[in-house]
C-alpha cells in the first residue's frame, strides 16, 4: 500500500472518569498564608447555597491524567503527523515560534482590564497586526474583535445593516449567496435577522453578473462572495458583480476562508469589496485546535468605520489606548477583545514571511494544488476544466459504477496515512472531494497523497468491498453516526444510571 | 524564513506537469486589473532569533499579573496552572488537528470533548452540555437566543448584576430581534429583584455570582421564572464558585452558561477563552455549537463522534440554531486537563482557599473604612466603596498595583466603588500591598 500510514500500537484508554479513584488528586493547591483562616461556605452562605459533593467529578494523580491524554492524544491526527488536504480549512503548518512567543508571560499573564499604561505592549502589537490586514486587503480599518469566521460575518452583516439604517435603508434585508458558499454565510445572515436569497452559479463554476442582476433589488443589502470561490476558482467577474450591487445600493461582503490563494496577488480592495474577514486560524497558521480558538478579524472601507465593534485600538503618538466612545458602534461582540492569543501568534507569522515571503505562500499553495489536479484528473471526475487557484474539487464520479462513494475514498485514505479532503463539500458538486493541500507540503508528500487517490481509485475497481469497508488501520473502524443521532448519549454516566 | 519547502527544481518540474512556464501563468484566472504590482508592503522578513527578541521586548511593556499585584477579576481570572496543563495541550496531535469531522482518525479530540461535556454537566447540575462557544459573553448571548427559539416568546429579563459586557454582547446578538430587554434591579443585598413577570417573557437571565460577587438566591427566582412559563438562565464568569454552591440544575435553573477561562486558561489579555452551556435535555435540539456523542464502531467497540449535526450551519445553513462553526476546542481541552488534575477535592479546597482569601481581605479593608456596597454574601470577589477612591488612586503607577477594577468605568453613579478580586495567586504580602493603597 502506498502513503505513509502504518499500523502501530496504540493503547486503550477509558474515560477520566472510569479511570478515577477515590482519594486520589493531581495537584497541591497552593496553600492560605498562616495568618488567613479557612472558611467553610455554609457559614458564610448558609447551608442551602452549599454543595457537599460533585458527583462523578475525577480523581486522579498528575501522573494518571499525563497518560491519559497523551494515549488519547495518539488516536488523533494532526498536520505535524501527516497532509491534511481539508478543503477550506487550509491546514498549513503551524510553526513552533509563534507558540512560544504567545506563550510569553507578559501576554499570558496580562488581564484584560489593565489600564492602558500597562498594556502598551499587545496594543502595539494589535495596531501592527491591523496595519498588516489593512495592507493585504487593501481596505482601509480592522477590528480584530470577532473570535472566528463565522463571528467576523455576524459583524459584517451587523456593520452593513447599520450602515444602511443610517442611509436611509432601513428596509434593505436581503443577502445575496452563491450556492457555492460555506454553511456559515448563511446561518450568519440569518443570525443577523436577514433574508437568504441564493443565486446560482454558472457554468463555470463562477457567479455572473447578469445571474446578480436578476436577484438585485430595493431589498438588496449585501452581496455575500467568497472568492475564490469554493470550488477553488476566482470569480473573475469580482469588479462587475460588485458594480451590480453598489448601483442596486447594496454592499458587497468578502468571506476571506480562503485568502491563501490572494496573499500579494490581489487585494479584496481592488476588486470592490467593502467589507471582509479574514481567518487567522487559516491563512495566517495559527493552530486549528481541535476546532478553535480561530479568529476572525474584519477589514471595511471608511465608509463602514463608524459602525465597528467597540472599543477599538487607537494610535495617539508614539502610545496605543482603547477607544469605547464610538456612538455609532455596533457594539461589542466579545467580552474582551478577541482571541489576542491568535493575534500574536498571526503576527509572529508575518513577520517571519515579510511581504515576499506571503507573497510566495500564495504561489506555492496554488501551484500545490494544480499540480495535485494535475496528477488527479485521470483518476477521478473533477469539476474544474481548468486551473485552479488554492484548492481542486473531485468526484466519485467515475467510482460510483463501483459503488464507491466519496466517504469510502476519504475514509480509505486513512489506512493510507492522510487525513480525508472535505467531503460532500460544495453542494453543488455531487460527491465533492475538496482538496486543499497549502503551501508548506512538499512535492514528496504531493507524490505520496496523489498516489494513494490514485490506488484508491484502482481498489475501487479491483477490490470496492475492502474500499468500503475502510477504514482498516485506524484505532477504531467506520463509526456509526446513525447509533449516535438516534439515541444520544451526550455525557459519561456511571453504570448504574443508565 | 520561508516555510515552503519547494526548491527550484522541484517548482520547475511541477511546472512542467501542469504545463505552466512560470507561476505567474497560474493566476491568469485573475483578471489583470485586479493582479498587485510588487509585494505586499510589509515589514522585512525577520529571523527567528530576531522575532523571538522583538516579541519578548513587546511582551514586557505590558504590566502583567506575573510582575505586578493584581486583584482584577470581573470576568477574568488569574489563577494558577499547573504545567502539565500546557505540556499536553500543545501536543501537535492535539494542537494541530481540526473539528473532528472525521471521527476514526479524531477520537482524541471527540473523546476529550466528551470528557468536557461531561464535567461541565457534574458542575453544573445539568444534562447536556455542547463542545464550547467562543467566550462567557457569546455564550450568554447564545443562552438568550436559545430561550428565544425554544418559548417562542419575546421577553427577556436581564439582571442587573450580569457583566456589562455581556450585556453589551447581548445587546448586539439580539439589535436586530423583535423582543424587549428589561432589566432587573439588585437589592441592597446585591441580589437580583423578581417580582411580576409578563405573560410573553422567555427567559429571565441572572449572573451568579453576579458581576458584583454576590451569590444570588436561585430558588425563588427559579418558582417566579417558571410561574411565567419562562426559561431560568445563569451565566458564570467565575466557574470556580461552581465547587462549592449548590449546581444550578439542582435550584430551578433550566440553561446553565458562562466563561470557563478560571479552568487552565490564561489572561491573555482577554483572549482566547472558552465559553461553556449546558442545559436540560429536553432542549438538546436548540443547543448551539458542536455536540459529541458516544456510539460504536463497525466491530463495536466504543468510540465517539460529532452528533446531532442537523442542527449546524453546515447541515441546515440558514435554519440552523446558531451561525457558530469553529469554537474554542484547544481551550475546552486546557479546561479538561486543568479540571482532571485538580479533581473533585482540589478544586472544592481551592474554591474555599479563594473565598477565605476573600473573606479576609473584605475584612481587612473594612479596618481601614473600606465598607463592601453590598450585605449579601460573595465568592472570590466583591464590591467595595471607597471613600476619595480617585484621589487614592492617582498615586498609584501602573507598575506597582492593580487594586480592582473601577466601578464607575460602567456607571457614573457608581463612584468610589471598586470591584476587588483576591485568587490563590494573591499572597498576604499583596493584600498588606492593596490596604496599604487604600488607606487614606
Amino acid at each position: 500500500m502506498s502513503g505513509p500510514g502504518r499500523s502501530g500500537l496504540l493503547f486503550d484508554e477509558s474515560t477520566l472518569f472510569e479511570r478515577s479513584r477515590p482519594g486520589r488528586t493531581g495537584v497541591q493547591v497552593e496553600p492560605l498564608p498562616a495568618s488567613v483562616p479557612l472558611i467553610d461556605p455554609q457559614a458564610i452562605w448558609g447551608a442551602e447555597h452549599v454543595r457537599d459533593d460533585i458527583e462523578g467529578f475525577p480523581e486522579l494523580s498528575e501522573f494518571d491524567v499525563v497518560r491519559h491524554f497523551t494515549r488519547i492524544s495518539q488516536w488523533n491526527l494532526g498536520i505535524d503527523s501527516a497532509a491534511y488536504p481539508l478543503g477550506s480549512c487550509t491546514m498549513k503548518y503551524n510553526p513552533k515560534l509563534n507558540e512560544v512567543v504567545a506563550a510569553l508571560a507578559g501576554f499570558q499573564s496580562l488581564h484584560p482590564l489593565a489600564p492602558d499604561e500597562a498594556t502598551q505592549g499587545i496594543l502595539a502589537l494589535g495596531h501592527a497586526l491591523e496595519q498588516a490586514l489593512i495592507e493585504i486587503s487593501g481596505l482601509d480599518r480592522v477590528t480584530l474583535q470577532p473570535a472566528a469566521g463565522a463571528q467576523g460575518e455576524f459583524v459584517g452583516m451587523q456593520l452593513v445593516q447599520a450602515y444602511h439604517r443610517a442611509h436611509g435603508g432601513a428596509s434593505r434585508n436581503e443577502v445575496i449567496i452563491p450556492d457555492t458558499a460555506h454553511g456559515t454565510n448563511p446561518a450568519s445572515a440569518a443570525l443577523s435577522g436577514m433574508q437568504v436569497v441564493e443565486v446560482k452559479s454558472g457554468p463555470d463554476g463562477t457567479l455572473t453578473p447578469e445571474a446578480l442582476a436578476a436577484v438585485v433589488g430595493p431589498r438588496t443589502s449585501a452581496l455575500m462572495l467568497t472568492n475564490p470561490n469554493t470550488l477553488g476558482i476566482f470569480e473573475h467577474h469580482v469588479q462587475d458583480l460588485a458594480n451590480v450591487i453598489h448601483e442596486a445600493g447594496g454592499l458587497v461582503y468578502l468571506d476571506g476562508a480562503n485568502m491563501n490563494a490572494l496573499l500579494g496577488v490581489a487585494k479584496p480592495g481592488d476588486m470592490g469589496v467593502d467589507v471582509m474577514h479574514f481567518n487567522l486560524h487559516k491563512t495566517f497558521s495559527t493552530p486549528h485546535g481541535g476546532g478553535g480558538p480561530g479568529s476572525g478579524p474584519v477589514a471595511v472601507r471608511n465608509l463602514l468605520a463608524p459602525y465597528l465593534p467597540t472599543p477599538i485600538i487607537r494610535k495617539e503618538g508614539d502610545r496605543y489606548r482603547l477607544d469605547h466612545e464610538f456612538p455609532h458602534s455596533i457594539g461589542r461582540v466579545h467580552a474582551f477583545y478577541g482571541n489576542v492569543g491568535m493575534w500574536i501568534r498571526a503576527l509572529a507569522y508575518i513577520r517571519s514571511l515579510g511581504g515576499t515571503g506571503l507573497g510566495e505562500v500564495t504561489q506555492m499553495a496554488v501551484l500545490n494544488a494544480n499540480y495535485l489536479l494535475e496528477r488527479l484528473r485521470e483518476h477521478y471526475g473533477t469539476a474544474q476544466t481548468g486551473r485552479v487557484m488554492h484548492e481542486c474539487v473531485l468526484t466519485d464520479k467515475l467510482q460510483q459504477e463501483h459503488h464507491v462513494s466519496t466517504a469510502d475514498i476519504g475514509k480509505r485514505l486513512m489506512d493510507h496515512g492522510f487525513h480525508p479532503p472535505t467531503i460532500y463539500f460544495p453542494l453543488v458538486i455531487a460527491g465533492a472531494l475538496m482538496i486543499e493541500p497549502t503551501e508548506t507540503e512538499s512535492l514528496d508528500s504531493l507524490d505520496g497523497l496523489a498516489d494513494s487517490l490514485i490506488a484508491i481509485a484502482q481498489e475501487a475497481k479491483t477490490d470496492p468491498e475492502h474500499v468500503r469497508a475502510a477504514p482498516h488501520r485506524t484505532f477504531v473502524r467506520r463509526v456509526d453516526e446513525v447509533r449516535a443521532a438516534r439515541k444520544p448519549k451526550l455525557r459519561w454516566t456511571p453504570p448504574e444510571r443508565e | 524564513m520561508s516555510y515552503t519547502p519547494h526548491t527550484p527544481e522541484e517548482i520547475a518540474h511541477m511546472l512542467r506537469t501542469v504545463q505552466a512556464e512560470s507561476v505567474d501563468d497560474l493566476f491568469a484566472s485573475i483578471p489583470l486589473p485586479l493582479r498587485s504590482v510588487g509585494a505586499l508592503k510589509l515589514p522585512p522578513p525577520e529571523s527567528e532569533q530576531s522575532l523571538l527578541r522583538s516579541f519578548a521586548q513587546l511582551a514586557g511593556q505590558n504590566e502583567s499579573a506575573d510582575r505586578v499585584p493584581s486583584f482584577l477579576g470581573a470576568g477574568a481570572y488569574h489563577h494558577f496552572i499547573p504545567s502539565a496543563v500546557s505540556a499536553l495541550a500543545s501536543r501537535g496531535e492535539f494542537l494541530t488537528a481540526y473539528t473532528p469531522y472525521q471521527a476514526e482518525v479524531s477520537q482524541g479530540t471527540l473523546q476529550a470533548i466528551f470528557e468536557f461535556q461531561t464535567v461541565i454537566c457534574q458542575l453544573t447540575g445539568l444534562d447536556i452540555a455542547n463542545a464550547s462557544l467562543y467566550d462567557g459573553a457569546s455564550a450568554t448571548a447564545e443562552a438568550v437566543l436559545l430561550a428565544l427559539r425554544a418559548t417562542r416568546k419575546r421577553r427577556v429579563y436581564v439582571s442587573q448584576g450580569l457583566h456589562p459586557h455581556y450585556l453589551e454582547v447581548l445587546r448586539t446578538y439580539t439589535a436586530q430581534l423583535d423582543i424587549e430587554l428589561e432589566s432587573l434591579p439588585l437589592g441592597s443585598d446585591g441580589r437580583t429583584l423578581v417580582t411580576d413577570l409578563r405573560e410573553d417573557t422567555a427567559a429571565v437571565l441572572i449572573q451568579q455570582p453576579n458581576f458584583f460577587g454576590c451569590i444570588e438566591e436561585l430558588n425563588t427566582v427559579s418558582e417566579t421564572t417558571h410561574a411565567a412559563g419562562a426559561l431560568l438562565l445563569t451565566s458564570t464568569s467565575e466557574p470556580l464558585a461552581l465547587a462549592l454552591l449548590k449546581p444550578p440544575g439542582a435550584v430551578g435553573v433550566d440553561v446553565a452558561c458562562g466563561e470557563a477561562q478560571s479552568f487552565g486558561v490564561p489572561l491573555g489579555f482577554g483572549g482566547p477563552y472558552v465559553g461553556f452551556m449546558a442545559a436540560r435535555s429536553k432542549l438538546v435540539r436548540q443547543l448551539p455549537g458542536r455536540l459529541v456523542g458516544e456510539t460504536v464502531d463497525k466491530d463495536g467497540r466504543r468510540a465517539f463522534v460529532m452528533t446531532l449535526t442537523t442542527r449546524e450551519q453546515h447541515i441546515r445553513r440558514e435554519r440552523a440554531t446558531s451561525n457558530i462553526c469553529t469554537n474554542q476546542g484547544l481551550c475546552a481541552l486546557r479546561v479538561v486537563i486543568y479540571l482532571a488534575l485538580l479533581g473533585k477535592h482540589g478544586l472544592r479546597h481551592l474554591a474555599r482557599v479563594n473565598l477565605s482569601l476573600a473573606e479576609f481581605t473584605k475584612q481587612q479593608l473594612r479596618e481601614i473604612g473600606c465598607e463592601p456596597v453590598y450585605t449579601g454574601p460573595t465568592f472570590n470577589e466583591f464590591a467595595l466603596r471607597v471613600p476619595e477612591l480617585e484621589q487614592r488612586l492617582s498615586k498609584l503607577a501602573p507598575n506597582e498595583l492593580h487594586p480592582g477594577l473601577r466601578l464607575d468605568t460602567y456607571d457614573a453613579a457608581r463612584r468610589d466603588q471598586l470591584l476587588v478580586c483576591t485568587t490563590e495567586m494573591n499572597s498576604r504580602a499583596d493584600v498588606a500591598k492593596l490596604v496599604e493603597a487604600l488607606r487614606l
